[in-house]
């Protein structure tokens, strides 16, 4: 079976700065594929080169086995792309928006009018398809986004991180709903995001870093290559504190970020013996099993300084 | 293509009326330059030798050129905006040739600034004008308008394509379409003006533009105004212009 996503050493510069330096990666047909990264890791880049939006500076990408340089159209039409901000144009309806996307594809007359409808009921939209996209909520106008990018029925959906600015509830509205459709339409799925929990939904997940792809699996898997507990102390100078913890418990005590973190066998036989030891030091202290976060930080040996989902 | 032509171009339609202020903008700018500028300049103003042209009546193709610029105008600078708030990428993704955005862009630019012109040319209904237009004049007048408002609209793309905000686009307004507009004998004749002026406005496409324009209006009249060049020098010249530019912002749309 040809793979949704065949990319081989890719590369991207801005300018002289490498945005994208040699990325290989296959993407499965019928995947939740995530690629998670901070703000600046190439995640985005990699979406406008698979978008057929930036043409790449060297290496092979294929889209639903189709090179994305010299076969674009075929690629456009394989494609469903759902950008960060809206491509909806605000001043038409939302019943006007999806014609107008049905006939950019091609699609007209009845066949159209049928599979708007459609949509339209499966994404809870049907009440406000005569409102105009500007008197929609956010959430809302990501969803006729979504009905927007199904309409030519894509083999393969392309998400650029869909829920950027929604509200929880919105937010696991939009996955439950993306999750449906994935199942019922067989499609494959390849979104962006900067949130753990939303990597957490992968089927499978690629984590990028400067421009390059430093994991590959599913998230269950990749957590489990970190075995030992992590405990995370917040105290005033986290990294003379690590130091001071290292040299007392024979441990990688590591400072990430404005924290220290220490990988440890059994977090509850450390966590008494530290907060004894340091306990003036210490302003927080917290152990749990890993997360992907704990998967980045060890993988790219600094902390994920993206900016905190907005609630 | 054609399919996407026609959605592109009907978003446009759509668009603009649902923005009453850029309607009656459109509309009432240009108004109110000919009553002012018209009725300010009517004393004063005379056209060569042995002709009784009023300056409102002179100056009134002029602004029908006006109101297709700045219809024109105000259609593209939607790519600045469509850009921006994310629309075009919606386009851009889908496999839609690029022709068809330029095509659709144009035809839409076009038709706006056609019945916006037909909105102002009710007026000729009226005594303010007195134009002696014939059905015929007239309907060549139609078609005048729209082959220039589609150039123009082309020229627009060709402007707004490279830009990133529209700042860029007024301040790139106010040093070449304004003065484009305004040196092509729309508010005062090339025959008058002094040499170098002469030579800029004889260079610039829309001053043959409007001398076909303003020649609709007169069709069957003996006198009437004077063109800058024959007819057809006007002509040719002209619909190269329009061609050239229309091709050029093809080839950039392409690019990029």
């Amino acid at each position: 079976m040809v793979p949704a996503v065949a990319v081989k050493n890719l590369t991207y510069y801005y300018g002289d700065r490498p945005a994208l330096a040699g990325v290989d990666l296959e993407i499965p047909g019928g995947a939740m594929f995530g690629i998670l990264g901070p703000n600046g890791s190439g995640k985005t880049t990699l979406f406008r080169i698979l978008a057929t939006l930036a043409v790449p500076a060297s290496g092979q990408v294929a889209v639903a086995g189709q090179d994305v340089v010299t076969r674009r159209s075929e690629v456009r039409r394989a494609l469903g792309v759902v950008f960060q901000t809206s491509s909806l144009d605000d001043k038409l309806t939302v019943t006007e928006n999806l014609r107008h996307h049905g006939h950019l594809y091609g699609c007209c007359g009845a066949g159209l009018r049928e599979q708007i409808d459609e949509l339209l009921q499966r994404l809870q939209l049907q009440d406000r398809a005569a409102d105009r996209v500007e008197t929609l909520s956010g959430g809302l106008q990501r969803r006729v986004e979504l009905a927007r990018c199904l309409l030519h029925r894509p083999e393969i959906l392309l998400l650029d991180e869909p829920t950027a600015g929604l509200d929880p509830t919105a937010r696991g509205e939009y996955w439950r709903l993306l999750a449906e459709i994935q199942e019922r339409q067989n499609a494959t799925v390849i979104f962006t995001t900067h949130w753990f929990e939303e990597a957490e939904r992968a089927s499978l997940l690629a984590i990028m870093d400067s421009g390059r792809l430093v994991a590959c699996d599913s998230p269950a898997t990749l957590k489990s290559t970190i075995s030992r507990d992590v405990v995370t102390i917040h105290g005033d100078d986290p990294a003379a504190l690590a130091a001071a913890i290292a040299a007392r418990f024979d441990c990688d005590a590591a400072c990430v970020g404005n924290a220290v973190r220490i990988e440890s066998a059994s977090a509850t036989v450390l966590l008494p013996r530290l907060l004894e030891a340091f306990e003036d030091q210490v302003h927080s202290i917290s152990a749990s099993k890993a997360t992907l976060e704990d998967v980045y930080v060890q993988r790219t040996g600094k902390a994920f300084d993206a900016e905190e989902p907005s609630e | 293509m054609s399919l996407s032509v026609y959605t592109l171009l009907l978003r446009e339609v759509i668009r603009f009326y649902r923005q009453p202020n850029r309607v009656i903008g459109a509309l009432l700018q240009p108004l109110i330059f000919w009553l002012l500028i018209g009725s300010g300049l009517n004393a004063s103003f005379q056209v060569g030798a042995g002709n009784d042209v009023s300056y409102l009546e002179y100056f009134y193709p002029g602004v029908l050129l006006m109101i297709l610029l700045f219809t024109s105008i105000f259609s593209t600078i939607t790519i600045i905006e469509d850009r921006r708030d994310g629309f075009l990428q919606g386009v851009l993704v889908a496999p839609v040739p690029r022709a068809a955005i330029v095509i659709g862009k144009a035809l839409g630019g076009m038709l706006l600034g056609v019945l916006q012109c037909l909105v102002f040319m009710l007026l000729m209904l009226t005594p303010m004008v007195d134009l002696p237009i014939t059905p015929l004049g007239f309907a060549a007048a139609v078609l005048c308008l729209a082959v220039i408002g589609f150039g123009l609209t082309a020229l627009g793309v060709l402007m707004a394509w490279p830009l990133k905000s529209s700042q860029e686009y007024h301040a790139l307004m106010s040093v070449l379409l304004l003065p484009l507009w305004l040196f092509s004998g729309a508010a005062f004749p090339v025959d008058g003006a002094p040499a170098w002026l002469y030579w800029l406005m004889q260079v610039n496409p829309l001053t043959h533009a409007l001398a076909l324009l303003r020649h609709c209006f007169y069709v069957g009249v003996e006198g009437g105004v004077m063109g800058p060049a024959p007819l057809t020098v006007s002509f040719a010249y002209a619909a190269l212009a329009g061609v050239a530019t229309f091709v050029a912002a093809l080839l950039i749309v392409r690019r990029g």
